[in-house]
């Protein structure tokens, strides 16, 4: 036994072990973290994965509402940095893919597969949600996703910094250049649409009267009236009357706060943050008019809980969102109003939000219903970069808005043709 | 006699002992070659050589939002991307950025070696001062250089300093004209390498023999620039052919700064960060990427190979 013992751990069988043992650790590790915990009392885990969002304490509430859920363990992805997007389609793509994550409907995620239906724990209450959170949210007549908040974006003004220069509040996109060099002055810039200045983009185009896509999926944005809306944009930032390369960007109120500009583009979520810092030197109005007859535009953003559709548990991840973005009213309501400023999309919610009943919250609501638009689930990434693309290239690089918009319309085009054939 | 019959009886001992002990050796040797070696050649097998070989062949079918080939389209996807005028333009920009990176990193941390070499006090207090920024990384420094430098307000360090001279802010990052967003990615990237490129040249620099220089003093050269044209230069030939061969290679694969300074923009974009819009921010088009990264690998290949023969990489002292 000894001298069994002997010939096979002798000293240098022990390091020669150790040292292969090491050598393997890394290519272990490798796949060993998954993000998951051990599982809950029931030992079942589930993973979700939200953006970080700007307004403080939003991660802990996140953390707070899957801590109390029993009947699985609830690991969050707490995604910092401008590539949620990118992280999460990688993600989706392997076995570590998360459960349950937020976004966008995105018709794209439907046809190949990556999000399952929800209308069984949707219907009970489908009345009660906002009509437009269910249509931008339905394909073929199944509902993907669930919403968790809507956040229109408007502009956001010092209305003492307005009346100073002696303007009113912008009706129309030209009125907007004239009262941005207006307000412009050594210490303050007129209007801040954001750094890469794509974050109005879709407004721009509802405001010139025209749409991202018509009712039979054709492109509907390239219109005279966008390209000389553009065109005005291009006024605007060779002028010298834009905030340009903030330290934040447009979803950050620090530009209006900090006195950088006088105008903002920004969501409702910042609106307690503004309110705090400026009191009642503050007002809103929406993306004004960008072509006769045409009515102003905001844009309803907000983010929805969605299913993947290929993850180990999807039952499971289901009976998660129905709990927490179904029943559990008095966590939807924290999440909406007790950090940013969010329009609930259950109606009832929104209702009860007295925080939202008066004072500006209101006026924002009143702009939420008179001049919202939602997403279009037809409109995916590739067509979001693609009229991105146009802002860079007719608004920035000066390229001619036509020849901007035909590039756009070819990458559009073959992304339709993908999806429709 | 007995010496004789000894050494006929030891005689194949040794030889048998260098029969069998070096068969033991290269057992030992083997197993630890394996036992050492094996774990990452797996790793370079699984985690390298395989997504390499499937991106090749995902290359050649249609692979949208998933990288589980579906149809085979044979060389679409490189027709694609090879009409495709963004990934075009990408290799324009790597271009535009390898002319001014190369040669200027090249410069600067020469300059750097040969200032730190000659130091005679503080040596290794300016050695480590120009080599730490190297251990930042890429995002971190770029984000600094966004919105402490190079940020387009009056508060930004790049403009307040301008504003003392009376020049207006400058949105250096936002504006496509003038193209000053090169002169913050050139900068980060500089201030980023050139200290890693520093130790290159300094270890070589400290490996030129001082007879040289004695020398060519005896012979009546002048210190200064005579002497580096002609004895330092010539003897850094191998280090500079790698320097230049390594900065070429981080060129091509400049991803880190350009993502984080130029968001959403259509300029600018150099190859990686094309491929990876293209395969993952934007178009989830698998399929084409892997196409892309095919061209831009054998790309990488050929330059890397043509500078190796014009400029001697590999080659022994004998051979120069």
């Amino acid at each position: 036994m000894s001298a069994t013992s002997n010939s096979n751990w002798d000293r240098r069988s022990v390091l020669r072990a150790a040292a292969g043992l090491a050598a393997l650790g890394p290519l272990a590790a490798c796949g060993s973290n998954t993000g998951r915990s051990g599982g809950g009392s029931s030992g079942e885990s589930l993973v979700q994965y939200f953006h970080a969002y700007g307004e403080a304490g939003t991660e802990q509430a996140i953390r707070r509402y899957a801590k109390a859920y029993d009947k699985a363990a609830v690991t969050t992805q707490w995604i910092t940095g401008t590539n949620f997007e990118s992280k999460l389609f990688s993600a989706l793509l392997t076995d570590n893919a998360p459960d349950v994550f937020e976004f966008h409907p995105q018709l794209q995620m439907i046809k190949s597969g990556q999000v399952a239906a929800l209308d069984d724990i949707i219907d009970p209450v489908k009345d009660d949600f906002n009509p437009a959170d269910i249509t931008s949210h339905t394909v073929d007549g199944k509902v993907y996703g669930v919403r968790m908040i809507d956040d229109p974006q408007f502009f956001f003004y010092r209305k003492s910094l307005l009346e100073k220069a002696g303007t009113g509040v912008p009706q129309t996109l030209d009125e907007l250049a004239e009262a941005a060099a207006k307000l412009t002055t050594d210490k303050v810039k007129g209007l801040f649409l954001g750094n890469n200045m794509v974050a109005p983009n879709y407004a721009l185009v509802w405001a010139a009267g025209a749409d991202q896509l018509n009712a039979k999926n054709e492109i509907a944005y390239h219109t005279d009236e966008v390209a000389a809306a553009l065109k005005v944009y291009r006024k605007m930032f060779t002028s010298g009357h834009l905030l340009l390369d903030a330290p934040a960007d447009y979803w950050d109120p620090s530009a209006l706060v900090q006195g950088l500009t006088a105008i903002q583009w920004c969501g409702m979520w910042a609106m307690p943050v503004m309110q705090q810092a400026l009191g009642d030197d503050l007002g809103i109005f929406p993306f004004p008019s960008a072509a006769s007859g045409a009515k102003p535009a905001v844009y309803n953003g907000g983010w929805s809980m969605f299913v993947n559709a290929k993850g180990k548990n999807v039952d499971l991840a289901k009976e998660y969102v129905k709990w927490l973005w179904i029943d559990q009213k008095k966590y939807q309501e924290d999440w909406a109003l007790s950090y940013g400023f969010h329009i609930p999309p259950r109606t009832s919610t929104a209702e009860s939000a007295t925080k939202l009943k008066s004072g500006l919250p209101a006026e924002g609501v009143k702009l939420f219903t008179d001049y919202g638009r939602f997403d279009n689930v037809s409109w995916t990434q590739a067509m979001i970069s693609a009229l991105e693309g146009v802002i860079a290239d007719a608004v920035r690089k000066g390229k001619d808005p036509e020849a901007a918009l035909d590039t756009a319309d070819k990458k559009v085009n073959r992304e339709l043709k993908n999806l429709f054939g | 006699m007995s010496t004789t019959t000894t050494r006929d009886v030891a005689r194949p001992a040794p030889a048998k002992a260098s029969k069998a002990g070096p068969r033991r050796g290269l057992r030992g040797t083997t197993l630890n070659f394996w036992l050492f070696t094996g774990p990452f050649l797996l790793g370079l097998v699984i985690f390298v050589y395989v997504p390499i070989g499937w991106s090749v062949w995902l290359s050649f079918f249609e692979a949208r939002y998933t990288v589980t080939p579906s149809k085979f389209i044979g060389l679409d996807n490189y027709r694609q991307m090879l009409t495709n005028g963004a990934f075009v333009d990408a290799l324009v920009t790597f271009t535009v950025f390898a002319a001014i990176i190369v040669p200027v990193t090249w410069a600067l941390s020469l300059g750097l070696a040969l200032m730190v070499h000659r130091l005679r006090f503080m040596k290794a207090f300016f050695r480590s001062v120009f080599f730490l920024p190297t251990a930042c990384s890429f995002v971190a420094a770029s984000l600094i250089w966004k919105m402490s430098i190079f940020s387009g307000v009056r508060f930004g360090l790049a403009n307040t300093v301008l504003g003392w001279f009376g020049v207006e802010n400058i949105a250096w990052l936002a504006d496509p004209d003038p193209p000053w967003y090169w002169l913050v990615i050139v900068t980060v990237r500089l201030w980023l390498q050139a200290g890693f490129y520093m130790i290159l040249f300094l270890a070589a620099l400290q490996n030129i023999p001082p007879e040289l220089y004695e020398a060519a003093a005896i012979d009546g050269a002048e210190p200064g620039w005579q002497t580096f044209r002609h004895i330092t230069l010539p003897q850094l030939r191998a280090t500079s052919t790698a320097v230049i061969l390594l900065l070429l290679v981080a060129a091509y694969q400049a991803f880190d700064e350009f993502f984080n300074l130029l968001s959403k923009t259509t300029w600018g974009r150099p190859p990686l960060v094309e491929l990876y819009y293209t395969a993952l921010g934007e178009n989830q088009d698998y399929g084409a990427g892997s196409a892309g990264a095919v061209v831009l690998t054998l790309l990488i290949c050929v330059v890397t190979l043509l500078q190796g023969r014009l400029m001697g990489f590999g080659r022994g002292d004998e051979s120069k």
